[in-house]
């Protein structure tokens, strides 16, 4: 199942690989071993430097997990292989038993149902809050679609209620531009919660926030664990251990230990890459 | 029903009537009152305010591109050009045997090249129809083919705006060689009829400006519905974080594609509406010059705004009338200064002014 890693790769910078490109969302999701996402023997090199070296990763369904390790150590790479931004140079990488994500690009990937917040807030600043919402919505995403589509009572419903989760219901109707950098945070953990996604990839979600609103987020993607995936990349090290079940420490582009935060942080070889010899 | 459609909308309010206005009285006028009569229009005027109409819709297809999508696209003269040459070939189709020549069927300048038939792409364009679907085709059918092939490939910037000055460049020099069977660097002209009657009465041509008029009002309330809907958000979105867009799952090449192929058929209509008007289209339309230009009307008049775009196309064009009159060699300059000064001071051009204006007052 994992070893068609010799099959020809499609390179994205090849203009005309669109056209042999396999359909997308003809395999329906398959997480019957448990497993949502398998990461095998990855590696990705920039210019020599091996930004992800042989790294392999699976995350269970429904499961929470932290993503921790200094800086250049691969975490946001990581992201950008998993939502087809940067395609690796060999390795596998599979959403469910059957989806090979490396077939796909970035849009394929989202629709399947792995979504991204990224480290830098980017939200669409000359959008409302409420037409952020609207985008990013579970929904048929083809240019014509979109042209008549018009929202239903039940999806206005469903973007107030993500409003009122992620509590900028007060600034629906503001652009998204003039909000403060905890609430751009926000409204893209929001617009990760309407996509509806199987696995969420969150990356520094506390970056700028106060403790409240740490606390909160917290609270939120604990609440989110068991229905979606999450995969966590964070530095603050207070909030990775209030959330974290499992914690992933990444080093030099591979997994270096996984276990609990305390089997983690007592690791002689974490503390030594974290603190110098 | 209209004013409801854009109920709180007071700027485009006001831009419809103006129109309406425009497109009604110059031509009754023209035709009512007595040359000499205060209120007469004469033919004169008639053509130029057809004109300015025509580039109106020009720049409004530009900033449907440019100032909603962010791709400036430097060749947007080519899908005018090319509407202009659809509506070129039908007129040349009318002229019949009352050419030079008196060939019934070939239009003069390939009697003169000495070919014996017409050429396979001529076929077709004496049934008015057929050309007027053409003047959306052409450009439509250029512009996704060239969406296509730079779109996928993530062409974005200032390599997309030279590649699209390289194609309007390329048919230039195309449509320049008289093999190309389009009349050489004289293109088409003497045209006299459109659909049987003159086109040098007066009353053609005041029913060709009622025309422009009612094509410009409906592009301008089509594109404003489009830059409303939720493509018209997503569009926006890509102008703003293309790559965020991505994530969200949206094939960002599909929609710059739907916009680019819309835009270039609105040019297209501006191009057929303008040949019939100025009696004459050659292979100059193609020119990058032009292109150049419809991006400074765009600018001038505030590119995201879609009444921007027809406020700078005109009042640019006024200038550029006035000005040539006047002082011929220093237009360029004018031009060229008026581009400057708008970037730096105005980036949201003349709209954008009133728009800080009113902002203060309130």
């Amino acid at each position: 199942m994992l070893n068609n890693a010799k099959e020809p790769r499609l390179n994205r910078y090849q203009s005309f690989s669109f056209m042999n490109r396999t359909p997308v969302g003809d395999k329906k999701l398959d997480v019957s071993h448990k497993t949502v996402l398998y990461m095998e023997d990855v590696s990705v090199s920039f210019d020599g430097f091996k930004a992800l070296n042989k790294l392999s990763l699976y995350i269970d369904d429904g499961e929470l997990r932290c993503l921790i390790g200094p800086n250049g150590a691969g975490k946001t790479t990581l992201m950008d292989v998993i939502t087809g931004k940067t395609r690796p140079d060999n390795g596998s990488v599979y959403f469910g038993q059957t989806i090979d994500l490396l077939q796909m690009d970035e849009p394929a990937i989202a629709q399947a149902g792995i979504c991204r917040k990224f480290q830098k807030p980017s939200v669409f600043e000359n959008l409302t809050v409420f037409e952020n919402l609207e985008l990013s919505m579970k929904a048929d995403k083809g240019a014509w679609i979109t042209l008549l589509a018009t929202l239903t009572g039940e999806q206005r419903d469903r973007i107030d209620e993500v409003l009122e989760i992620i509590g900028i219901m007060s600034l629906k109707g503001q652009l998204a531009g003039i909000l403060s950098h905890g609430q751009k945070q926000w409204l893209e953990i929001g617009m990760l919660l309407i996509q509806e996604p199987k696995v969420m990839l969150v990356d520094e979600p506390v970056a700028g926030m106060t403790h409240q609103e740490i606390d909160r987020t917290a609270e939120l993607l604990l609440s989110l664990q068991g229905k979606h995936s999450v995969i966590v990349v964070e530095h603050d090290m207070e909030f990775v251990r209030s959330i974290a079940k499992k914690v992933t420490v990444l080093h030099e582009g591979s997994v270096l230990t996984e276990g609990t935060m305390d089997e983690v942080q007592n690791d002689p070889r974490v503390i030594q890459v974290y603190l110098g010899e | 029903m209209l004013l409801k459609f854009l109920e709180n909308d007071k700027e485009s309010q006001w831009v419809l009537i103006v129109l309406l206005a425009v497109t009604l009285i110059i031509p009754v006028c023209n035709l009512i009152f007595p040359e000499g009569s205060i209120f007469y229009f004469s033919a004169y005027t008639v053509s130029l305010i057809g004109k300015y109409l025509c580039f109106a819709i020009l720049a409004l297809s530009l900033d449907l591109v440019w100032g909603y999508c962010g791709i400036l696209v430097l060749g947007q003269g080519a899908f005018f050009a090319l509407g202009g040459y659809a509506m070129g070939m039908y007129l040349m189709r009318q002229i019949g045997d009352r050419g030079v020549y008196g060939d019934p069927i070939l239009p003069d300048f390939m009697v003169f090249l000495d070919w014996k038939e017409l050429p396979w792409y001529w076929s077709g364009f004496d049934i008015f129809p057929f050309a007027m679907l053409m003047v959306f085709v052409v450009p439509g059918t250029l512009a996704f083919i060239f969406g296509w092939l730079t779109f996928r490939s993530r062409v974005t910037g200032v390599y997309l705006s030279i590649i699209s000055q390289a194609l309007t460049y390329a048919l230039l020099l195309a449509f320049f060689r008289n093999e190309m069977g389009f009349g050489g660097n004289n293109g088409l002209t003497d045209f006299k009829d459109i659909l049987g009657f003159n086109l040098q009465s007066d009353v053609v041509r005041a029913f060709l400006l009622m025309c422009t008029g009612t094509a410009l009002m409906s592009s301008f309330l089509v594109s404003r519905w489009v830059v409303r809907t939720r493509l018209g958000r997503v569009v926006t979105a890509i102008r703003d974080q293309e790559s965020r867009v991505r994530f969200l799952g949206y094939r960002v090449e599909m929609f710059k594609l739907w916009v680019f192929v819309f835009s270039a058929m609105l040019a297209g209509l501006a191009g057929a509406l303008y040949v019939p008007q100025v009696g004459i289209i050659n292979p100059s339309e193609f020119s990058p010059l032009i292109s150049l230009e419809i991006v400074v009307w765009v600018a001038v008049g505030g590119r995201g705004s879609l009444y921007g775009a027809i406020i700078g196309a005109i009042i640019v064009n006024y200038g550029k009338t006035v000005m040539t009159g006047l002082f011929p060699e220093v237009w360029l300059f004018t031009l060229g200064a008026a581009f400057i000064l708008v970037t730096i001071f105005l980036p949201d051009g003349l709209v954008g002014l009133w728009k800080r204006k009113t902002q203060e007052n309130v």
